[in-house]
């Protein structure tokens, strides 16, 4: 039994296969918001006579996440392109920066919930409150998987360089990370801007 | 933690009931004779390099069956169990089991026969012969197949072990319905097992659609375009966009759950604006795509099975497919007809209503062209079209009484009445697992190298045959009678006792024919001899996998088939015999992927997780969590998982399987 030295032409045909399966992945990822997107509009209005939208969400403080979230989309974008020009260390500056914005992003989300818990509009207020933990909190949660992804890519540009495998991870990490930014544009939307406007 | 401590040292008393205590003898028992026997001979090593941590998918395979089986016996027992119960509970006499005792046992029989045999079955069978029918070597991604399996098998686990540790599994019915599965009205664990089992299998299930669908969709032989794959690859296809569709509602929704009952939220309580429907309709936005996601690839399977045995193209092949196409999108839009009784209004129920009938049109589609690719067929009646033709006498009856109930109308009177078991039951036993039962025979030498006993199949098939018919022939007529479905005991007045006793008596016969399977499955490995598949080729068929040797080598076809139409191996024995004739190919080296425990350590990971948090100790399911996520991380920075096997092997093994086909 010896290792393999795999040819391009493998290579290649893992990356078909690898991207593809990712796409459908995160198809399956988008169901699953889809399915608390659906619950969050038909509890949105169960306060059980608590707060609603309106008395707990302050825009302007949203507003701020949603355009570090942004910020951090982009950034991660200059580091695919980086990528494709072979220029390490501008990879590795994006992607720290890119770490920072996201990092930045959830301790700011983390703010806003242990700020609801302590005036006592935790998950266990209402229905409303549930739903809302949840979709915001289940994105927050993808974040902090992104976080961790960066992390390793980081620690495995340094040890190897642009292996086949690292760029891979690059390219499916982009994808991840617009995506949650896509995911997020529909929480600022219907969570925060509908609810700061009905109820 | 104060509760885990004492239940964890499991007590194991018949203070629980016979059953139970029963139950987990059983399971001790069978387990410490299973690890008895496999010291004794000495097979520890073989069973975990060849099996265990085998990343080869017929191997996988073979393991999802093997589990389904033995999960089918404890489903089984389930089942003859319910039917002693509402056989003598009658009257004065209040039967073998508790109220408490007969709810969970329906729950668990429910639970185990859907997740953890048909979809065991289905995986198994999906991992057999899709590589083969498309002309591949493996799947896309042969480790994360090999994690899905082994978190198939630890849902299975879990669920067996709330037998042994709390002693109670959830009493809820097999969906679990809120408000009744909220903890205010089920407060012990059993519920959590419910929740835990299902989600670490659902994850795995959610995995293994994706490997395939890549595997399918871009892996196929050179040549094989859409239009010319076997009819089992687009069954498969439809089931898998199924579960990669409607498998992270369950997931999200079993997550919900488990937040109400852990965390304390308020999704489907009672109180706190809680709305307990919105379950109903999320959990059979998964629940309708779950049905077509067992049957079709059981399509697929007679598809197979009457082409070849008719010696026969299949009749209408595109139909065939937009058949396919189109049970899988309708499958989508008929989920609210498991409630017609909630209320929804008239209008809302006229359109469920009309595109659950409108179902019905593909699929009688599919069962014209089955019989017509039979009509005017040099027909072999072999055991798998045995299966083939008690299906179409099952599936048929199921599919009437189906669009019967279609009607809202219809369906406020035999709402949760045995009418509705013995319909579904006729769907999943008579439409899935007879499919999945031809499948095996008719697949069962590629994997093993051997032919089963016929004889044997056959008793086995008219056993389960008569014996489905006796056991839900007489549900139909209770449930029109006004019986409900989960009844405990009921009144000797009504008149029901005798045809519950036939029902019961069907059980048996049924459970006569899984002996014989039993029986067939011995009786063939000691005679394996004398059926040997020598020619790879044993039912003159007309697909890919039959143009390899049988046992398929671990790289399936040492070189890989060039395809030019539908049903590429009979082509090429027709009109190109040259090719198939014994001229020495030129072989090459062929990468496999290496062995590893590293998808039963993270799905181990992942049980372990699930354990604690159903006993609420924190410390250990942060063990768990991390285990998932280092081990995961290790996978990733493993570089060499891959081997080679050097052409001058493959050429050996080939000529050896050449050999073997001229003595």
């Amino acid at each position: 039994m010896k290792s393999v030295a795999v040819s391009p032409e493998i290579q290649q045909e893992v990356y078909a296969k690898t991207t593809f399966g990712f796409w459908v992945y995160i198809m399956t990822d988008c169901i699953l918001f889809a399915t608390l997107f659906a619950t969050f509009a038909v509890l949105h209005g169960n306060t059980f006579g608590g707060p609603g939208g309106k008395e707990l969400f302050s825009l302007p403080f949203v507003l701020a996440e949603t355009l570090i979230l942004l910020t951090s989309s982009f950034t991660c974008g200059l580091a695919l392109l980086a990528m494709h020009r072979a220029a390490k260390q501008q990879v590795m500056f994006w992607l720290l920066v890119t770490f920072v914005l996201g990092a930045l992003f959830l301790a700011l989300e983390l703010h806003e919930f242990t700020n609801l818990v302590h005036e006592g509009n935790s998950w266990r207020r209402s229905a409303f409150l549930s739903s809302f933990f949840t979709l915001v909190g289940t994105h927050g949660l993808h974040i902090t998987a992104g976080l961790l992804w960066i992390a390793v890519l980081g620690v495995r540009l340094v040890r190897r360089g642009f292996s086949a495998a690292t760029v891979r991870g690059l390219t499916l990490f982009s994808l991840f990370w617009h995506f949650l930014d896509v995911v997020w544009i529909f929480i600022f939307t219907i969570v925060y801007l509908l609810g700061a406007v009905s109820i | 933690m104060h509760l885990f401590l004492p239940t964890l040292v499991a007590h194991i008393s018949p203070d629980h009931g016979l059953f139970i205590f029963g139950a987990e003898l059983t399971i001790i028992g069978g387990g410490v004779i299973l690890v008895a026997l496999i010291t004794y001979l000495k097979r520890w090593k073989w069973l975990w390099k060849e099996w265990l941590t085998s990343l080869d998918p017929k191997r996988i395979g073979v393991m999802y069956i093997v589990l389904a089986l033995v999960m089918l016996l404890r489903g089984g027992f389930d089942a003859l169990m319910m039917r002693a119960q509402q056989a003598t509970s009658v009257g004065a006499s209040h039967g073998i089991l508790s109220s408490d005792q007969f709810q969970q046992v329906f729950t668990a029989h429910g639970t185990i026969m859907i997740f953890f045999v048909a979809m065991g079955l289905l995986f198994g069978l999906f991992n057999l012969v899709i590589p083969l029918l498309i002309g591949s070597r493996d799947v896309a991604f042969p480790f994360m197949n090999s994690t899905s399996f082994w978190l198939y098998a630890g849902g299975a686990a879990l669920i067996n072990l709330s037998l042994l540790v709390g002693h109670q599994f959830a009493a809820t019915g097999w969906l679990a319905y809120p408000p009744l599965s909220e903890l205010q009205y089920s407060p012990g664990v059993g519920v959590d097992y419910w929740i835990w089992s299902l989600q670490i299998a659902g994850v795995g299930s959610l995995l293994s659609g994706i490997n395939f669908l890549v595997t399918i969709i871009k892996m196929r032989a050179p040549g094989m375009k859409l239009m010319q794959m076997p009819l089992f690859v687009w069954s498969a296809i439809g089931s898998i966009v199924l579960i990669i569709f409607a498998f992270p509602i369950l997931t999200a929704t079993l997550s919900m759950l488990a937040l109400d009952r852990t965390l304390g939220m308020h999704f489907f309580t009672s109180a706190f604006g809680g709305n307990p429907m919105m379950y109903v309709n999320l959990i059979w936005a998964w629940g309708h795509p779950e049905v077509y996601i067992l049957v079709l690839p059981a399509f697929g399977v007679f598809s197979e099975v009457v082409a070849t045995f008719s010696s026969k193209r299949l009749f209408g092949y595109a139909s065939m497919v937009w058949a396919i196409a189109g049970i899988t999108f309708l499958s989508f839009v008929v989920w609210l007809h498991h409630f017609f009784t909630m209320g929804a209004g008239a209008n809302v129920n006229a359109f469920f209503g009309v595109m659950t009938m409108v179902i019905a049109v593909p699929t009688g589609v599919k069962v014209f062209n089955w019989l017509f690719t039979m009509y005017r067929g040099r027909v072999r009646f072999t055991t798998p079209m045995l299966w083939f033709l008690g299906f179409v006498v099952t599936f048929t009856l199921g599919g009437v009484t189906g669009v019967l109930m279609a009607v809202p109308a219809i369906d406020f009177q035999v709402h949760n009445s045995l009418f509705l078991v013995a319909h579904f039951h006729t769907m999943i036993i008579g439409g899935a697992v007879f499919g999945f039962f031809a499948g095996l025979t008719y697949w069962f030498p590629k994997i093993f190298g051997f032919t089963l006993n016929e004889r044997l199949g056959r008793a086995a098939f008219w056993c389960w045959f008569t014996g489905f018919l006796l056991a839900f022939v007489p549900l139909y007529v209770l449930g029109m009678m006004g019986a409900t479905r989960r009844l405990d005991h009921y009144d000797a007045s009504l008149g029901w006792r005798g045809l519950f006793v036939v029902a019961g008596i069907g059980v048996l016969v049924i459970g006569l024919g899984v002996c014989f399977q039993v029986l067939q499955l011995v009786v063939s490995i000691a005679q394996r001899h004398k059926h040997l598949d020598t020619s790879g080729d044993p039912w003159d068929g007309r697909t890919l996998e039959w143009s390899t040797t049988s046992p398929a080598p671990v790289y399936n076809f040492a070189v890989i088939p060039e395809v030019h139409g539908r049903d590429a191996f009979w082509e090429t024995k027709r009109h190109k015999p040259e090719l198939s004739a014994e001229s020495t190919p030129h072989y090459t080296d062929i990468v496999v992927p290496k062995n590893t425990a590293l998808g039963m350590y993270i799905a181990g990971a992942a049980c372990l997780f699930g354990f604690a948090v159903i006993w609420h100790v924190w410390w250990l399911a942060a063990i768990g969590l991390l285990g998932v996520i280092v081990l995961l991380l290790v996978r990733l920075t493993t570089d060499a998982t891959e081997y080679v096997i050097p052409a001058a092997e493959v050429a050996r093994i080939e000529a050896a399987g050449r050999e073997r086909r001229l003595a």
